[in-house]
């Protein structure tokens, strides 16, 4: 791809020196990745000069850095230079005329899931009229937030409308050069979403990207940042469980999350990129960096996730446990089947005196799946009475997926408790025979072992959130026994 | 790109090359050895197995490689009672050079110990068991022991032949020469059915400021029965690097105590390979860490074949500055079913300066299998503390009671009892206040 790359550059500084803004009709930036890139992507969306500053920052850090190759996953390494990293959100029109259009398994999984039509139809993307109903509802729930004084709205709406909140908390938790794909992300991230709780306001309501107006077609760099003032609540929702549609592989986001005094901030995911097919074609590459910072004292972030799709998962959410008293969550459920790869965990740093942090993690594989827990809980030296518990547990399903551990405990501090556990088991035929001889077929029999398994966890997702997940497991699973 | 860090090494080769056991074809293979350690220097923090471990130290300094060991017989008789009574057969190496002057005669049927260079002088294919571990794939620090070296011992074990007379080999270092470095390697060899205890025993005069850095190669035959213990009690000042790789054939049993006092950087790879289905092996550690001291453990532990098992329990004590590194891992392989892999770390850090670093691993690429592992970090329980004060203890002589009884349970899996008397000295030796409570028991 060097020649296109070349001629790309070629063409872009071309531009630049008329005057830059040649192309303005284009809707997609020719594949390749420079600084004339970066301008591009930001006088399309008409940013102060600061955000162009920091992009290009990150960009030249990025340059100097390599892709992490720790991660124990397998992938032809990616050809940065033929990704395009500009699209201007695509209208509806594009999107296939109804139901009819649509892949027919991807109708099957909806059903499966008993999505209601009127949702399968926003999920596929479909250009119906229909459709935007819910920017109706979408629009009630906006009031009921701006009453609260809840800022939600899109990333490119906070930098025109609340540059003063970005410009003050973006990158103070993930800084641009924390990692190969943060450092990407904050080159070119294109949109996402921004989220600001006020002094004492407990958010009326959970907080869905699905119900932004204009979550679709976020593109692959997404950005979000979640700022919860002094003594505010909010449960943040984010994917949701039916099989998304999207045409990127890569998809490299950054999330941050920061936590005032007494602040509460409860993040909740249910991953379900497609996973490529039986024999790992295709898939998307979900390297995402998540970090929570609990700045103020008695603040509390949670993390919940719950990831089923992708080829590979990358993915560790985080939580700087910086002021005094604060808490840590981490309640993971990570599933791969076929040749999915997952190398996913957290991170812990204990900062602050009392910092108090918890890990729940279950991994399920299946298939020729290889599941990896990834993770680090490190008590600085001035973090007195730091206390931890990691419970991390794999069920294997099959006798050619891998299950992996990996936990990194670093303590400075003597009066720190920290506890990590670790189980493996499988779902025996034992089991399984129980069940049906109890009249309960092959498939409701596993689906019973394996929530039973992810129980802990599920019961930390929003409750419509932990139904909707029991069910995807279920059909994630399929195929994985008999 | 700078070059790696190889400190003198390369020099000191040419230097000794000729004093070193073996023909041409043996040397050959040193060097090769040594191309391999020049390409990649001593391991930088970089590297995942040695991010907790800097060798800085060790590729700053000016090594002087041993090849004779010249030492007055009172002086080796002192490191000798220093490092504790022996009345079992053993083998004795000053400055990694045998001495059968201090080792006394070892025999017993269908027993053959040799000196590393006399095994290599009579017997041309020797070489291929010790040098074949350093030239394919493996660390940088086994590589640099193939090339130099000078000495060590070859024990082959014939089949059925069971000795349960602990065999010690006993290493002192001396501080004759600043930056001694020494490379021992002990080859053994367990037949079918065999049974062997040894005592690997590393000593340092208290000045000696020396680098060993040694490779132990176990292989245990077919329902063999190997119990290795290895006692790193150096001077503070010195540098250890040592290795353990067993490989283990059908039904054959391991046990190995490691327990880490001494040397201001310490460092203990032990990787076990269940070659054999049914073939089980158990991992014992302690490791205490006090002043500047680093002490580092690794071990792997691959499970091969079906219904293998391993045990692993390690505890480490860190006080002062001290730094301890613990990475357990245990690889279940495709096809090794019925699995059992236990693994447990526990550490207890009594000083605000002290820090532990620890990474049980696991990667399982087989279902049937049963593997756990955990790992803690705390500190001596306050209300255990107040019951000892309530009855009248010192607060000094509660601590020492409680970090004692903390070891103890190592120390309490340990089978030869002269060695755990003498340990239990050593341990309490280092707790300020023990002397109290041991009076009262």
């Amino acid at each position: 791809m060097a020649t296109s790359a070349n001629d790309v550059e070629a063409l872009i500084s071309k531009g630049y020196e008329a005057g830059f803004i040649t192309d303005v009709e284009s809707d997609t930036a020719p594949p390749g990745l420079n600084e004339d890139v970066i301008r591009l992507i930001s006088s399309k969306k008409n940013e102060p000069e600061w955000l162009l500053e920091w992009r290009l920052g990150a960009f030249r850090h990025w340059l100097k850095m390599e892709p992490p190759r720790w991660a124990h996953v397998r992938y032809e390494p990616i050809d940065y230079q033929a990704i395009s990293y500009y699209s201007a959100p695509k209208s509806r029109k594009d999107g296939p005329k109804s139901l009819d259009e649509v892949d027919p398994k991807l109708l099957e999984t909806y059903e499966k899931l008993g999505i209601p039509l009127r949702e399968r139809e926003i999920l596929a993307g479909v250009a119906v009229d229909a459709v935007f109903d819910s920017v109706s509802v979408a629009t009630t729930f906006r009031e009921k937030l701006a009453e609260a004084g809840v800022i939600f709205c899109s990333f490119s709406e906070a930098v025109q409308n609340h540059p003063e909140l970005v410009r003050q908390h973006l990158g103070s938790v993930v800084p641009t050069a924390d990692n190969f794909y943060a450092a990407l992300n904050s080159a070119v991230f294109s949109d996402g979403s921004f989220c600001h709780i006020p002094k004492g306001v407990r958010c009326p309501m959970e907080l869905s990207t699905y119900f932004r107006i204009n979550a679709a077609k976020t593109g692959q760099f997404e950005r979000t940042l979640i700022v919860a003032e002094e003594g505010s609540y909010v449960s943040y929702l984010e994917g949701c469980t039916a099989p998304m549609r999207d045409e990127n592989q890569l998809h490299a986001a950054v999330v941050e999350l920061v936590a005032m005094k007494d602040a509460r901030i409860k993040y909740s995911t249910v991953q379900n990129w497609y996973p490529g097919d039986e024999e790992g074609r295709g898939g998307i590459y979900n390297f995402v960096t998540k970090r929570g910072e609990c700045r103020g004292e008695n603040s509390q972030i949670s993390w919940t996730q719950v990831e089923t799709g992708s080829a590979i998962t990358w993915k560790y959410p985080s939580c700087v446990l910086t002021g005094d008293n604060s808490t840590g969550e981490f309640y993971s459920v990570a599933l791969t089947n076929n040749c999915q790869q997952a190398d996913t965990g957290t991170k812990m740093i204990h900062i602050g005196k009392n910092t108090r942090s918890t890990i729940i993690s279950k991994g399920i594989s299946a298939g020729r799946g290889q599941n990896a827990y990834r993770g680090l809980v490190k008590v600085a030296k001035g973090a007195d009475n730091a206390r931890n518990y990691t419970q991390c547990d794999s069920l294997l399903i099959g006798a050619k997926c891998g299950a992996h551990t990996f936990p990194y405990i670093e303590v400075k501090n003597p009066t720190a408790r920290v506890e990590h556990e670790a189980t493996t088991s499988k779902v025996s035929e034992d089991q399984l025979f129980y069940c049906r001889s109890r009249g309960i077929s092959q498939e409701d029999a596993l689906n019973m072992i394996v929530n039973g398994f992810c129980r802990e966890v599920f019961k930390e997702l929003p409750m419509e959130f932990a139904v909707e997940a029991q069910k995807l497991l279920g059909v994630s699973l399929e195929g994985a026994v008999g | 790109m700078s070059t790696a860090p190889t400190a003198n090494f390369l020099p000191e080769f040419e230097r000794v090359a000729a004093h070193l056991p073996g023909d041409a074809r043996v040397t050959e293979r040193r060097r090769a050895a040594l191309a391999r350690f020049a390409t990649s220097g001593f391991p930088s923090q970089r590297d995942e197995a040695w991010r907790y471990t800097s060798t800085a130290g060790l590729a700053r300094r000016q090594h002087s490689v041993a090849i004779d060991a010249q030492i007055s017989l009172e002086r080796a008789r002192a490191a000798l009672a220093a490092a504790g009574a022996w009345n079992g057969p053993q083998c004795v190496f000053v400055d990694g050079i045998h001495r059968a002057d201090l080792s006394g005669a070892v025999a017993a049927a269908g027993l053959r110990i040799r000196p590393l260079a006399a095994a290599v002088a009579e017997d041309g294919r020797i070489d291929e068991r010790f040098a074949g571990w350093g030239a394919g794939e493996c660390s940088p620090m086994i590589a640099l022991n193939a090339a130099f070296a000078a000495d060590g011992v070859v024990i082959d074990i014939a089949d059925g032949a069971k000795h349960t007379d602990p065999l010690r080999l006993l290493f002192v270092m001396t501080a004759d020469v600043r930056g001694r470095a020494v490379f021992p390697r002990v080859i053994v060899s367990v037949g079918q059915g065999s049974g062997l205890i040894m005592v690997e025993q590393y000593v340092g005069e208290s000045a000696a400021d020396g680098f060993t850095n040694t490779v132990t190669q176990i292989h245990a035959g077919e329902g063999a029965q190997v119990t290795h213990y290895r006692l790193q009690d150096e001077s503070p000042k010195a540098y250890h690097v040592g290795n353990l790789i067993v490989s283990q054939e059908r039904g054959s049993e391991v046990v190995s105590h490691s327990l880490s006092f001494g040397a201001l950087m310490a460092r203990q790879d032990i990787h076990v390979m269940l070659r054999g289905p049914e073939s089980s092996v158990t991992l014992n550690g302690l490791y205490m860490a006090e002043g500047r001291q680093h002490v580092d453990h690794h071990t792997r532990i691959d499970h091969f074949e079906p219904g293998t098992r391993s045990e692993e329990y390690y505890k480490g004590i860190l006080g002062g500055h001290g730094r301890g590194v613990f990475n357990g891992k245990v690889v279940v392989h495709p096809h090794a079913i019925k699995t059992d892999a236990q693994q447990s770390n526990r550490n207890l850090l009594l000083s605000k300066d002290a820090e532990i670093d620890t990474k049980p691993e696991l990667e399982i690429y087989a279902d049937d299998v049963k593997c756990a592992h955990g790992a803690t970090v705390g500190q001596l329980d306050e209300d255990a503390l107040f019951y000892l004060r309530s009855r009248g203890l010192e607060e000094s002589a509660a601590r020492a009671l409680l970090t004692y009884a903390f070891a103890g349970d190592v120390l309490g899996r340990l089978g030869i009892p002269r060695l755990r008397e003498d340990l239990a000295a050593r341990i309490a030796g280092r707790l300020p206040g023990a002397a109290e409570f041991l009076e009262a028991v």
